[in-house]
């Protein structure tokens, strides 16, 4: 499983990186980057889908 | 303030954000328009539009061709082209349209990121508690004007690196801006010539002493080369403190509203203290603070209404966030609410460049708040007030602490 952010929707709200940290992190604008290569560990995935549903932009997807 | 305008008796075809049944509790009123309208219209204000749907306004704030952000203040000072000069508008970024927008937002989002709005916290902790001691033992203080407002207001000060004894001249400006929202055009033109001198001699100040602060951070940026205009400079620093102060201010003493009514809230964020962060979502998405506004760019067809250039739009994202659609229970506020896909700092490149100094001065002022005072209640329901506008929350807060 993989977090993958549409960087073209993300405006930088700021959910991501706050949810899960272990997973996103942000640029100097505050736009939300996925840490890494966007793998997520069994112990994240909860994590990954609040991130993803709690995203205003809708710019946060899982690749299963 | 006038009161001489009639009451509403049809929110659909006559709405008015500063009649008072909206004022104090809008979200029936919402409610209702979203299944009625759900687009309604007002002739006041010159002409205007309130989408009460999350798709409706989510539509409208994404769309910078058909909607232009060169006023974001619903009045009846109602600009024209000329009093607008593009690109750089009254506030940029919050008043630019693109290609301009994403230049001047590219030069105040470094400065309001969050690795550098997190090194803030200790600072805003420390405002938090001076404010509280202030207080002393008083079996009674006002979570609204001895509280809330001094929070982001002293933070934009220190910011902005402006004198501290002219705080009480930062909250007047606030409310010129966005509470007279019925004052004459005349008076607004009259106040905001007032406001740019402070502005021109704050600046001065900052040229013949530059010092570490967002002022000098302005003067010394450029694009392509070149320093900012002095347009600029001033209507970002408009910006900041207009947007920065009553907004925040609003979220906090709503918060404080709701949990001084709902002891159960109160007493789960004092025993659950790792629940404040999606609590904070909460407080946001359901006390969302501020409706922006647009004109309409051009004439043309929105969800059925003919929309004229130059009529203006309210973008009630607080209205979008109890949209039943996109929320469970939208109406219920859910202190553990998990999902909360909220829009309360707004959608689309318009996001909100201070969201996370004012997610977090709401997160440390609720903290700080509870901790020193573990129960509280409502003194008097009847004294609270609210503010008119776009920019809504508690104002008179009196609260019983022990």
């Amino acid at each position: 499983m993989k977090v993958v952010i549409n960087a073209d929707a993300c405006t930088g709200q700021g959910r991501c990186f706050g949810i899960a940290p272990e997973l996103f992190d942000f640029d100097d604008l505050g736009n939300g980057v996925v840490k890494g290569d966007g793998t997520v560990t069994p112990e994240l995935v909860e994590k990954a889908r609040l991130a993803e549903a709690n995203c205003p932009e809708h710019a946060i997807s899982i690749e299963e | 303030m006038s009161h001489t305008k009639p009451l509403v008796e049809d929110f659909a075809t006559d709405f008015d954000h500063a009649d008072p049944q909206w004022v104090n509790n809008p979200y029936p009123i919402w409610e209702d328009l979203r299944t009625r309208c759900p687009v309604a219209h007002t002739d006041r204000y010159g002409g205007a539009w309130f989408p009460a749907t999350h798709e409706l306004v989510s539509r409208v704030a994404k769309d910078t061709e058909n909607f232009t952000s060169r006023s974001v203040v619903m009045s009846n000072l109602r600009p024209t082209d000329e009093d607008l000069p593009a690109p750089i508008g009254i506030a940029p970024p919050i008043t630019s349209d693109p290609p301009f927008h994403a230049i001047a937002r590219r030069l105040v989002l470094p400065a309001f990121s969050p690795g550098v709005v997190n090194a803030l916290e200790p600072q805003i902790r420390a405002l938090c508690n001076s404010l509280l001691d202030d207080m002393g033992d008083a079996a009674v203080v006002n979570g609204g004007t001895q509280f809330a407002q001094y929070i982001p207001v002293g933070v934009i000060q220190q910011m902005l690196g402006f004198p501290l004894e002219d705080i009480e001249m930062f909250l007047q400006i606030v409310i010129d801006v966005l509470d007279s929202i019925d004052s004459t055009a005349e008076d607004r033109q009259a106040t905001g010539d007032k406001n740019r001198a402070y502005f021109e001699k704050q600046i001065q100040d900052h040229i013949d002493n530059p010092r570490d602060d967002f002022t000098t951070y302005l003067l010394n940026a450029e694009i392509a080369g070149t320093k900012l205009e002095l347009d600029h400079v001033i209507g970002t620093i408009l910006l900041t403190l207009v947007a920065g102060i009553d907004t925040t201010w609003s979220a906090i003493s709503s918060s404080l509203w709701h949990l001084a009514q709902n002891p159960d809230d109160l007493a789960r964020l004092v025993n659950e203290p790792e629940l404040i962060d999606v609590a904070v979502e909460e407080f946001l998405r359901f006390y969302a603070p501020v409706t922006m506004a647009r004109l309409v760019a051009k004439d043309h067809d929105f969800n059925g209404c003919p929309m004229k250039k130059d009529d203006w739009v309210l973008l009630g994202f607080p209205a979008a966030n109890r949209d039943p659609e996109v929320f469970e229970d939208a109406d219920k506020f859910i202190i553990d609410r998990r999902e909360n896909r909220h829009v309360a700092f707004g959608l689309g490149i318009h996001r909100c460049a201070g969201s996370n100094l004012a997610r977090l001065e709401l997160k440390v002022a609720i903290q700080e708040f509870i901790k020193r005072y573990p129960t509280f209640t409502l003194e008097n329901p009847s004294e609270v007030t609210f503010s008119p506008g776009q920019v809504r929350g508690a104002r008179n807060l009196p609260i019983r602490v022990k």
